[in-house]
């Protein structure tokens, strides 16, 4: 039982940072219909962000965490601008094909500066652990969800709420119509690539908080498995994005915990044939609607 | 009658004398690679990188039949490798007939499993397109890699090793190259048929595919089996290359590296694939110093080659300064100058 709780605290913190990627690639796929690769790489730049901050330059912690979101949230910006927006009228093979450019050329400037080699971090978050009838459980884990619940509702509210918000729901349903609406397209497709990214900032935050590591390739498989997490919930739904993050974060947690000790290798292989069942039998996901497609 | 026109068009195309030129291409490149490799003017390095040569050749033009004819963007081609190599690799090591017998059982068998998994695939994400079919490639081809792992036979992560190796070099390389030589036949066959116009019509619209009558998904599912059929074939290919084969060399970076190929060979091009293969081979290998970047120049040229397709000013770059255009230019200004004269 105690085995049971803690590995289905564990499942519920990863699934929490999940939780937060996914919401990066729904209000991106939503809006831009692109599925925006380099996503989990953005995780990557931030985490290497808040590594060299804090181990190589000592910041105090507060502005370490201020200057990863930042530079994620730039990156997100940038990238949009210099190689996305050119493409906005390609077709979709070919946003496809330069997103996983973008992923692969953050991928490799990573390899070249930081090497190859993981980087452990120093324990920046020392909040020590609660103990409740015989289990201990970090208060990591506590912030890791807590955050992830509060992000999740300021973002439902600032989407329904502000006018900002209603645009981009505009926009990701008709680009056309919400552009006659006097809606600026460029711009609102920005600020959707910055506030995705600067959640992928949070998420590098959470992320190397709890495991204490990065590498060049951190966030590719990590952000295959959030965008599972997106689809499964419904690409383009807040609320889905949250249930599939954690649904897909509790079930990875019990398959490596439970699943006897030589098909916990195929760990991931598991997290991929969710997607792969889910996206044969509900592509729209437990949240999603579906589209009628038209000539 | 429409039908009469393209076929009488398609024809035309490849007259006489167009044939003749590529089997004389084919034949020369052939007698010139065994006289260097029989005379012994061949060093080891390029030995080995003619038969690397080959079997991504084979990689690319297949995957250029889903990505470039069919139009939907696969990133589990290296899944597809990964089945021909191990069923084709597992039966030569646990078999024990002549090794001709073996080599041909396993290209047969090598063949054989991938094209059951391209069809158990394709047919299974038949509903899906763009982005998700290709997430969903790209999950089914770390699937293969993971299952790889834990499956009785393969030899784990550890590989399997004790892979009998081609008699000699060129053994290898007349044998890899023939199977080049079937890639084109099989590939420019069904492309220039009526299936291949109906694949390209797919690809370009297809509810307008359907409508006229073109059944999408029987389509969908004779490509990907195809395509795969030859990459397992490069895959036995490969694993009797390298007599050891391991689940990372069919990682995720493979799918892509075969990507970059197709992408800057051209989507649709088979020559540009087969040119593409050999530059990204063989490049890499010259440049020996260059071995950091490799991965970084891919991404660029990835991100380069899109951005220069879509870009409005390389329309009016080729109208001006292409090599037709040029010629016209000076035409043009010649007989200017004999009238003024």
């Amino acid at each position: 039982m105690q085995v049971f709780i803690s590995t289905l605290i564990d499942g519920l913190n990863q699934g929490s940072v999940y939780a937060l990627i996914a919401l990066g690639y729904s209000m991106v796929y939503g809006i831009a219909k692109m599925l925006n690769f380099a996503h989990g790489d953005v995780i990557m730049v931030g985490a290497y962000a808040l590594f060299v901050s804090i181990t190589q330059l000592e910041l105090p912690i507060p502005v370490t965490f201020l200057l990863c979101v930042i530079i994620s949230a730039t990156l997100g910006f940038v990238v949009e601008k210099l190689a996305y927006k050119p493409l906005r009228k390609a077709t979709p093979i070919a946003v496809l094909i330069t997103a996983i450019g973008v992923s692969y050329l953050l991928q490799n400037i990573a390899l070249l500066v930081f090497g190859s080699r993981r980087k452990m971090f120093t324990p920046f978050l020392k909040l020590g652990s609660l103990k409740v009838g015989g289990i201990s459980i970090p208060m990591i884990s506590f912030v890791i969800i807590g955050t992830m619940l509060v992000i999740m509702i300021g973002l439902q509210l600032f989407i329904k709420k502000t006018k900002t918000g209603i645009a981009m729901l505009a926009v990701s349903e008709d680009k056309a119509a919400a552009q006659l609406m006097g809606i600026n397209i460029n711009r609102t497709i920005s600020i959707t690539f910055i506030i995705g990214s600067a959640l992928a900032g949070i998420a590098a935050i959470l992320y190397s908080a709890k495991y204490m590591t990065v590498d060049p390739y951190t966030g590719s498989l990590f952000g295959i498995k959030a965008f599972a997490a997106a689809v499964f919930g419904g690409i383009g739904s807040i609320p889905g994005a949250m249930i599939g993050g954690i649904l897909i974060g509790v079930f990875e947690a019990m398959t490596t915990g439970y699943l006897p000790g030589n098909l916990t290798q195929a760990s991931d292989g598991f997290a991929f044939a969710i997607l792969i069942i889910m996206l044969i039998l509900k592509p729209t996901g437990i949240f999603g609607t579906k589209r009628i497609e038209k000539v | 009658m429409k039908n009469d026109i393209v076929k009488s068009e398609k024809k035309s195309n490849i007259t006489g004398s167009s044939l003749l030129i590529r089997i004389l291409v084919v034949v020369g490149i052939y007698a010139l690679v065994s006289a260097l490799m029989l005379t012994g003017n061949m060093s080891r390095s390029w030995e080995s990188l003619s038969i690397r040569i080959c079997f991504n050749v084979i990689l690319a033009l297949s995957l250029n039949l889903v990505v470039g004819f069919l139009g939907e963007l696969s990133l589990g081609h290296a899944g597809f490798y990964a089945v021909g190599a191990y069923a084709g690799s597992m039966f030569a090591v646990y078999t024990d007939f002549p090794m001709f017998v073996r080599i041909i059982g396993a290209v047969l068998v090598g063949a054989l499993s991938a094209g059951i998994a391209g069809f158990l695939i394709s047919s299974s994400i038949l509903k899906l397109k763009g982005d998700y079919l290709a997430i969903v490639t790209l999950a089914f081809g770390e699937i293969i890699r993971s299952f790889v792992k834990i499956l009785p036979g393969t030899g784990g992560t550890a590989g399997l090793s004790g892979i009998p190796a081609f008699p000699s070099r060129y053994v290898g390389f007349t044998f890899a190259y023939a199977f080049v030589i079937l890639t084109l036949i099989i590939l420019k066959c069904f492309i220039n048929s009526r299936h291949g116009r109906a694949v390209t019509a797919i690809r370009d619209n297809v509810i307008s595919a359907e409508m006229l009558g073109i059944n999408i998904n029987r389509y969908k599912v004779t490509v990907f089996v195809i395509a795969s059929v030859l990459a397992g074939v490069a895959g036995v290919i490969f694993s009797f290359f390298k007599t050891m084969i391991e689940p990372n060399d069919f990682s995720y970076n493979l799918s892509i590296e075969i990507l970059v190929m197709v992408v800057i060979g051209g989507m649709g091009n088979l020559t540009g694939s087969i040119i593409a293969a050999g530059v990204i081979v063989v490049v890499p290998e010259l440049l020996r110093a260059l071995e950091d970047y490799r991965m970084l120049m891919y991404a660029i040229v990835l991100i380069a080659v899109m951005l220069i397709n879509e870009s409005p000013k390389k329309a009016q770059f080729i109208e001006r300064y292409s090599p037709k255009v040029l010629l016209k230019k000076l035409l043009r200004k010649g007989e200017k100058k004999s009238e003024s004269a």
